[in-house]
């Protein structure tokens, strides 16, 4: 099957209902995916598939031909980081970091819906993304950082 | 092995008293320093100064021996050296380096002397140097206890200074200037006219002399690493998705492994992996320790095929269903498994003869489960083993190793990697001996062994199950006795025995934070029984203090509202350790204690001290229509000296988060024998729309510098039961908490 993967054209053959998790991870060696939960549970594999937040644990690879896919690995444009990346490091939002990927790509995706998110906002669109370390009060920051971020241009 | 290490070997423990080993060293064991590792791998050009610095020509390498599980360890080690080196971030490289006895844990032996940390009497000191003496000789390398801030701070920066001056030396002997007119700056030795030559270049000038032992340290007043706001050396990587964990690792030619084990941990019986052996990618079904292991060409398959295998499990060495397990608690507040009795001031008998307040507390089992699922890749030849993944105790890895292959222990490699989360669970090893089993039936392959989260419930060692029962007296508004009793099983003798080494003495981890408060109650027992083993258990992020300060904050707190006292008030009454008078005082002023909360608001307070810090937490809940809303955590913490502010303020952020999300909604339970929850659905600890501000003061007395990673967890539980009892009335004396009441 064929899709897109950060602008990139990919074939690959692998069984219908392979996740996209293990699609990336262990077919095309993207790494920053992260498997947590395998249920859809912790958020840690999220991706944009054409631009919507997917936990890639849940997508079989025969649901996504022709999808334009985005890893945290293409978020940024070139050289120039994306703001809610800028913030996460301004923030030093990440202990572990393991779930970080999931979180900015989510994270990313509530931006492009609510470009000022409220902290009711950020509940309910981030509560789907586990962090065992506690980050929770840096990355409520980061995004309202990234938000204003995004509005300065 | 030696008789000294003999000795040694079976009397070490980790948070426990020991002394049979520590006296019987001679001088020179203990004198006699441990070679640096780094000698044998020197290039040409290259120099090491001692086991922590590495100069070449081309770059400079600082090796940050504690294992990097989140905390942010490398970072805090690296600035130690960088900070007397004078390097800047961006003119070095780090590493985890290889496993060595040089990597002795300083401040862990010290941690398990069983005496308060306040207690610089003659019998403390002699104790914490003799245990001292037993990591060294044993050469622990070992990352936990809360101990690689304290046992770095020192020791790492003497490292970077004798590097310092090494290479300001080598620039006199280059250039005859006079050393003291020579200063070390950002990577290099300046000349009086500004001329630069950098470290690199000195390399080899460098080894030919010896190291200038006598360096001195650099005065707070002059830090510009240390206590500052530092960017975290990951912190780019872990933002863009090029932080590599264990689990990301690929080696040529590996193969991908999934494993099934008993989940009750007793036998394999009988299995049929027929279909397991036909579905696509898979190579081989092999035989592992209670179970059963598939090999393929990719994670997903692996997991696909080993689900697919039929396999018949023997029953639990532990008692099947969750209500035994509980009785047996219930059961072992006897004189027969009495551990210790660690506290017995006053008159308790005469000061319990009078009206009592009784009162029992439970803390369940529960996972760890950092969200990087165990894994680990082994490739084993007749040459020796190699091992990539993250873990806190190289050297015994190695141990663990070679027993399985038949190797020594020295021709284990291990590549130790940066892990995602551990809280207790990289102290483990049956993710490393199941990936080498399977290893060792494929000669020369590097088997790549990925626990599914599933699996790593099932065979999680969750925290002590425990009880405790209080009683206690108050005359005159003001707590007068308290007599606590808690039994639970000992998670640090289940921990060590799984590597073949002895707890002796009394468990100090099963009163943790209540045999040592730092508060003088006029009459004041503390008793501690050792559950036998049930289901094993192992050390979760603060041990026994997580269950245990539970028991004995919330116990206090029923006094001191039988009294008739202000929670907060009595408290500083009752403390007798200035750290402790510090942070109680700190979040008195954090939280405004004393205001009127608003209706149907409530505040509690708690304080434990453990790992030799006092943490004070004042948490703000609102009982609402929807359940509780946990709005403001107000903490302060004392260590001494902060280190690294930015990872003090993490880590006490998400301790709290830690403490409060699992007292709220997780345990493990067992049916069947085997764990019920397996997966985030059933123990997923707090989201982001449960978790509440968290304002974080680091109280800074000057004292011996401790670590911040643990002691933050042990007052969350009780200050969210006290806060929920000033709210609601309501008294909350077992976790998780949402089995009483509702969380918004």
């Amino acid at each position: 099957m064929q899709f897109t993967v950060n602008g990139v054209p990919r074939e690959v053959d692998v069984e219908g209902d392979m996740p996209l998790l293990w699609v990336l991870r262990d077919e095309l060696g993207i790494t920053s995916v992260k498997y947590g939960c395998g249920i859809a549970q912790c958020g840690a594999c999220t991706v944009h598939v054409d631009g919507i937040a997917m936990r890639s644990c849940q997508l079989p690879a025969d649901s996504l031909e022709g999808a334009q896919i985005t890893t945290l690995e293409g978020l940024a444009e070139g050289e120039t980081l994306h703001a809610v990346q800028e913030a996460w490091i301004a923030h030093q939002v990440a202990q572990c970091g393991y779930c970080q990927a999931g979180q900015m790509m989510q994270a990313a995706d509530l931006l492009a819906a609510v470009p000022e998110p409220t902290d009711a906002d950020i509940d309910d669109f981030m509560g789907g993304n586990l962090c065992r370390c506690g980050t929770y009060p840096r990355i409520r920051a980061a995004i309202h950082d990234a938000a204003a971020r995004l509005r300065e241009g | 092995m030696s008789r000294v290490g003999t000795i040694a070997r079976r009397s070490f423990l980790i948070g426990s008293a020991v002394l049979a080993g520590g006296v019987a060293f001679g001088v020179y064991t203990v004198r006699r320093p441990h070679e640096n590792p780094l000698e044998a791998g020197l290039a040409e050009g290259e120099v090491t100064f001692n086991p922590w610095v590495l100069v070449g020509p081309e770059r400079i390498t600082l090796i940050t021996p504690h294992a990097d599980v989140g905390q942010g360890v490398a970072h805090m080690q690296a600035m130690l050296l960088a900070e007397e080196m004078r390097l800047e971030p961006g003119q070095f490289d780090i590493s985890f380096g290889d496993p060595s006895p040089a990597y002795w844990n300083r401040a862990m032996g010290e941690e398990g002397a069983p005496f308060l940390s306040s207690d610089q009497g003659f019998a403390a000191r002699t104790t914490r140097t003799a245990m001292g003496a037993v990591m060294k000789v044993l050469g622990m390398q070992v990352t936990g206890g809360s101990t690689s801030t304290p046992d770095s701070f020192d020791k790492l920066r003497q490292a970077g200074a004798i590097a310092r001056e090494t290479l300001r030396r080598a620039g006199e002997i280059r250039t005859s200037i006079p050393s003291d007119q020579l200063r070390c700056e950002a990577g290099a030795v300046v000349l009086p006219d500004g001329t630069r030559i950098p470290y690199t270049e000195l390399s080899a000038q460098a080894a030919t002399i010896d190291p200038v032992e006598d360096a001195p340290l650099t005065p707070r007043a002059e830090w510009r690493l240390i206590g500052q706001e530092t960017e975290r050396l990951d912190i780019v990587a872990k933002s863009t998705g090029q932080q590599a964990y264990g689990i990301d690792v690929s080696v040529p030619g590996m193969v991908h492994a999934a494993v099934r084990v008993n989940p009750r941990r007793g036998v394999l019986t009988g299995y049929d992996a027929s279909a397991a052996r036909s579905m696509r990618g898979v190579s081989d079904v092999v035989e592992v320790t209670n179970g059963v292991a598939v090999v393929a060409d990719n994670s997903w398959r692996a997991f696909q095929a080993v689900n697919a295998v039929d396999c018949d499990w023997g029953p639990a060495p532990y008692p099947a269903e969750q209500a035994d397990h509980w009785a047996e608690v219930a059961a072992s507040f006897t004189e027969d498994r009495l551990d210790r009795e660690w506290r017995a001031e006053g008159d308790v008998e005469a000061a319990l003869s009078g009206d009592v307040i009784e009162a029992e507390y439970r803390a369940p089992y529960v996972a760890h489960q950092p969200l990087e699922p165990l894994n680990a890749i082994v490739r084993v030849t007749e040459a020796g083993a190699e091992v990539w993944t993250g873990h806190q105790m190289p050297r015994f890895l190695q141990q663990q190793v070679a027993a399985i292959t038949g190797h020594e222990a020295d021709q284990v490699t291990l590549h130790n990697q940066f892990s995602g989360g551990s809280f207790g669970h990289r102290l483990e090893f049956e993710h490393v001996r199941l990936a080498t089993e399977i290893a060792v039936q494929m000669p020369g392959v590097p088997v790549k062994l990925t626990f599914q989260r599933e699996e790593d419930f099932a065979q999680d060692f969750p925290r002590q199950i425990g009880m405790a029962r209080g009683r206690g007296a108050v005359a005159g508004g003001r707590v007068e006795a308290s007599d606590i009793q808690i039994a639970a099983v000992s998670s640090s003798r289940s921990q060590m025995g799984r590597i073949g080494q002895n707890v002796p003495g009394a468990d100090s981890q099963i009163p943790a934070g209540v045999w040592n408060v730092p508060y003088a109650i006029p009459s004041y027992r503390v008793r501690a029984y050792a559950v036998p083993e049930l289901a094993p258990t192992s050390s979760w992020r603060s041990v026994g203090a997580s269950s245990s300060g539970f028991f004995g904050e919330s116990f206090l707190d029923e006094l001191v509202h039988a009294a008739g006292a202000d929670p907060l008030a009595e408290r500083l009454r009752l403390a007798i350790d200035p750290r402790a008078v510090a942070v109680l005082e700190a979040v008195a002023e954090m939280s405004g204690w004393g205001r009127e909360p608003a209706e149907n608001r409530g505040l509690g307070v708690a304080m434990v001290e453990s790992f030799g810090v006092p943490v004070a937490e004042v948490i703000e809940v609102e009982a609402t229509a929807q359940g509780i809303r946990i709005h403001d955590v107000w903490v302060a913490a004392e260590v001494g000296t902060v280190v690294d502010p930015v990872a003090f303020e993490n880590q006490v952020q998400g301790g709290v988060v830690w403490g409060l999300g699992h007292a709220i909604n997780c345990e493990i339970t067992y049916a069947d024998g085997m764990a019920e929850q397996s997966n985030f659905d059933w123990h997923d600890g707090m989201r982001i729309w449960q978790a509440p501000r968290i304002a974080v003061r680091g109280v800074e007395l000057g004292g011996s510098v401790r670590g911040i990673g643990e002691p933050p967890v042990p007052p969350a539980a009780p200050a969210l039961a006290n806060a929920i009892f000033a709210a609601t009335g309501q008294r909350l004396r077992e976790m998780p908490f949402n089995k009483f009441v509702d969380f918004v």
